[in-house]
């Protein structure tokens, strides 16, 4: 009965999209309050009825039903009740699941929380993420059904995925999801900017703190992905430009674009069109990839074939959605243009500049992704994009993009002389010149890439400080405190971000330069020795886990005479999936990681053991965590609950006339 | 409308294009040179069996089935009654032939095998789904790298040959078979080449 309860719920959850998708554009379009409350409540009702459909199919996993297909097919009966839960999104019609669930929770928040929103604006945005919910659901309900049963039923399940029953996966698919859909709420406000013909300041406040809250999701699930493959996948390496790493990054590069575009269209009204469209392109790409990593497009083109309804579902979805929205930008942006003049040299300027560099990077990742599947299918060869290309596009159009990050806060808006900032910033420009050629002596690793990216890290580091001492000295307020207190969310915001861009960076730099790597058979009590640590093989015993039976080696790490710490890394064979599953163990640290992998057995009672040793690869977390707080403070802003505020105190009736946001602004 | 609003469009039209080409939309519609030819000629392990080798040979004087199978191959499972009802029911001979059971598997990464240990693996897996689902087949081979199938010019899983007495290639399906395709397409030419009336 649970399963067919979710079922029964997933179909209701698609008739009030419908419903609110109707009634939220009509009603805004007629200007009908009923029809726009109703619209509203829809997108409430339609957030509890998926949680049911969500939580059915959790407790079908739970309770062990392989009576359902996607539980028989994704746990087993000795499958730990976390991995169990887990499960549930671990599979192409879980994750659609909650990839509605997520876009239903978004919807129920702009529902609930947007009061500063006019009833009007707000419908337009509920009535474009219901469309979008309903194509979602139909996908899910005609052709991915998370709850299509199995007769006869088996007495045992295949397992989940042993590359996914780990921790890092348990929140990495929820994060990243939240920032995927989040981003349907910065079109959905794109698209009713579009409806409507209005777009202006108080749009573009309304706009920006979803928009940074969907992309510290995305930023997030990002990292907590890199930090998997990077422990789980026993390689040693954080970043592969596989295709599914270049499926979240592509909309994380167009939502950074957009973020920036953002706060030129607030302060100075312009870039409209192109926030837009960024806007249309930061969703497609979140779309596209969810859809090419999910159907296996890119992973096997066999996988695809398997059920070609879903892929013509795909498409079409996608061709629709995507479509629809580039036609009505044609025909609705061109009176959307205007706004205020700059000069090429001007905080507007750079701004720009930077928004063409992350969306030419967005292409290039998106060319080097689909570009196998093109050849393939026009020649039938096999190739793939390796990490030679990204590299070689990527970090030429990244490198200049860095640079101007950290020069655009000392820009003025509308005209600034080039010559005047770069004298004002001398000091930091060669300090950090400077500061890499010391780096790259003392590190004895002196190549283009290492001087590079020390370059890059002390540039912003130094801007960065400069910019927060000149900041203080400017406040009227007496007292360091009072002066730091009174410095607004997204000013901190920026500030962090961009700090985290040059923590990261000299992780990246520090771990590519100068990691070691070692590759040995040993015996048990035999020694080998990896960057002034040795490391002894104590021996490999068998250990039984619930659903698997590893192999544990014993490695005991030395520096000097003294004992580090002994790491464990596993083999383990998964019962059910025969395919074994390295663990590695790793012992962190703030400047290095010593990282080891247990390889084949040799057969003469020996293992080959691979050692890493890896400088600074914290410092990449630490980065991308600092990007991530850097965008919670710029949400937090209180600019945006301020103006919340006000609006609510007024009383303003429900129903309002349009003009009343322009009057605010 | 100014032209230049339109050109987002045009480039997403043009994308759309090349990946509908790219992804061959529609795999039925790609015809077999290889009907009428003589079905190519192997030896490969058979799953129950992995020191038997067996091939196209074994099933001389027999109108019968070569169906492309796999164990990660979602619509195999979506035809499995049907060939097991064929099997029963109408006495119908049919081999798998066992596709990239491990290589194919989006979700699992082969490279870091060496061959004995994925073959290892594969007969496991292959073995344990035929258990579970039912084994509709008089034998299974296991084709690891899919050398076999590109002789047969398989294009994707599930694909099923009507092959006859003198083992010549009759017909292709691609995808999986339900019921409908058995009666009005697969059925008539079975009973053409005196499949059936034994």
């Amino acid at each position: 009965m649970i399963a067919e309860t979710g079922q029964f719920a997933l179909v209701l959850a698609w008739v009030l999209a419908l419903v609110q998708a109707v009634l939220g554009l009509a009603g805004a379009a007629r200007g009908s309050a009923g029809a726009m409350a109703a619209a509203r409540r829809a997108a409430m009702a339609q957030f509890a009825v998926l949680l049911l459909a969500y939580a059915c199919l959790t407790a079908a996993f739970l309770r062990i039903d392989f009576s359902v297909l996607l539980v028989a097919t994704n746990s087993s009966t000795r499958t730990p009740w976390f991995y169990r839960l887990t499960g549930v999104w671990g599979n192409h019609e879980g994750s659609m699941l909650l990839w509605a669930l997520a876009l239903a929770g978004w919807q129920a928040a702009v529902a609930g929380f947007s009061r500063s929103l006019t009833a009007a604006f707000r419908a337009r945005v509920l009535g474009v993420l219901g469309t979008v919910a309903v194509g979602f659901l139909a996908f899910l309900t005609l052709t991915s059904n998370p709850f299509e049963r199995l007769v006869p039923m088996p007495q045992e399940g295949r397992d989940l995925n042993p590359l996914l029953q780990d921790p890092g996966m348990i929140i990495h698919p929820p994060l990243l999801y939240m920032g995927y859909v989040g981003m349907a709420v910065a079109f959905a406000f794109a698209i009713a900017a579009l409806l409507s013909g209005r777009m202006d300041a108080a749009w573009a406040r309304w706009s920006r703190p979803w928009t940074l809250t969907a992309w510290v999701f995305l930023t997030l699930g990002i990292l907590v992905g890199s930090a998997w493959a990077y422990y789980e996948l026993g390689w040693g390496g954080w970043w592969f430009w596989d295709p599914v790493e270049n499926a979240s990054l592509m909309p994380w590069l167009m939502g950074t674009a957009l973020l920036h575009s953002l706060i030129v269209t607030e302060k100075r009204g312009a870039f409209r069109s192109w926030t837009v469209l960024l806007a249309i392109g930061a969703f497609s790409l979140s779309l596209l990839g969810t859809f090419l990593v999910r159907s296996g497009v890119i992973t096997s083109v066999h996988a695809f074939a398997t059920d070609p309804r879903r892929g013509v579902f795909i498409l079409g979805l996608l061709a629709l959605t995507v479509g629809v929205s580039l036609l009505l930008f044609a025909w609705r942006a061109p009176r959307l243009s205007g706004g205020g003049a700059f000069a090429p040299v001007s905080r507007e300027g750079s701004l720009l500049v930077n928004n063409v560099l992350m969306a030419a990077a967005a292409a290039a990742v998106l060319l080097g992704t689909v570009y196998p599947l093109i050849l393939d299918a026009l020649q039938g060869a096999k190739i793939s994009v390796g990490p030679p290309y990204f590299e070689t596009v990527f970090v030429p159009l990244m490198a200049p993009a860095v640079v101007l990050m950290a020069l655009a806060p000392f820009l003025r808006w509308k005209r600034d002389a080039l010559a005047r900032v770069l004298r004002r910033l001398a000091p930091e420009l060669g300090g950090a010149l400077l500061l890499a050629a010391l780096g790259v002596w003392a590190a004895g690793h002196a190549t283009p890439g290492a001087f590079l990216g020390l370059a890059l890290t002390a540039w912003v580091v130094l801007a960065s400080l400069r910019l927060l001492g000149e900041r203080l000295r400017q406040g009227a307020a007496p007292g360091l405190a009072a002066r730091l207190r009174g410095i607004p969310g997204s000013w901190w915001g920026m500030w962090l971000s961009h700090l985290g861009v040059g923590v990261f960076i000299l992780g990246v730099t520090l771990v590519g330069a100068l990691e070691q790597r070692l590759d040995v058979k040993m015996m048990p009590g035999q020694a080998a020795e990896l960057a002034g640590f040795r490391f002894v093989l104590r021996g490999v015993s068998e250990v039984p886990g619930p659903n698997y039976t590893a192999q544990r080696g014993e490695v005991e790490v030395w520096r000097e005479v003294q004992m580090l710490t002994v790491l464990a890394p596993e083999k383990r064979a998964y019962f059910r999936s025969a395919m074994p599953m390295t663990e590695s163990a790793i012992d962190w640290g703030v400047f290095r990681d010593v990282y080891v992998s247990l390889g084949d057995p040799t057969g003469d009672g020996g293992w080959v053991v691979l050692l890493f040793y890896k400088p600074f690869i914290s410092w990449i977390w630490f980065g991308a965590i600092l990007i991530a707080l850097g965008g919670i403070a710029a949400a937090l802003d209180r600019r945006y609950r301020r103006l919340a505020q006000r609006r609510a105190s007024a009383a303003v009736p429900e129903r309002r006339p349009e003009a009343v946001a322009e009057a605010v602004r | 409308m100014k032209p230049k609003y339109l050109i987002p469009f045009f480039i997403f039209v043009a994308l759309v294009v090349l990946f509908a080409y790219a992804f061959r939309l529609d795999p039925r519609e790609v015809p077999s040179p290889l009907v009428g030819k003589p079905a190519p000629a192997f030896a490969l392990p058979r799953v129950d069996a992995p020191e038997t080798l067996a091939g196209p040979a074994d099933l001389r004087g027999q109108p019968w089935l070569l169906n492309v199978w796999a164990s990660w191959c979602v619509a195999c499972r979506q035809e499995h009654a049907m060939l097991l009802r064929l099997a029963r029911e109408a006495g119908v001979p049919i081999v798998g032939l066992n596709y990239k059971e491990i290589r194919g598997d989006a979700e699992l990464d082969a490279s870091r095998l060496s061959p004995p240990e994925e073959r290892e693996a594969a007969l496991l897996r292959a073995r344990a789904w035929l258990a579970q689902h039912g084994d509709p087949y008089r034998f299974s081979v296991l084709d690891l790298d899919g050398r076999v199938a590109i002789d047969y010019g398989v294009y994707g899983v599930p694909e099923t040959f009507l092959i006859d007495a003198e083992g010549v290639i009759r017909y292709k399906h691609i995808g999986p078979i339900d019921e409908r395709a058995w009666r009005e397409v697969l059925q008539p030419k079975w009973a053409a080449l005196g499949g059936g009336k034994r």
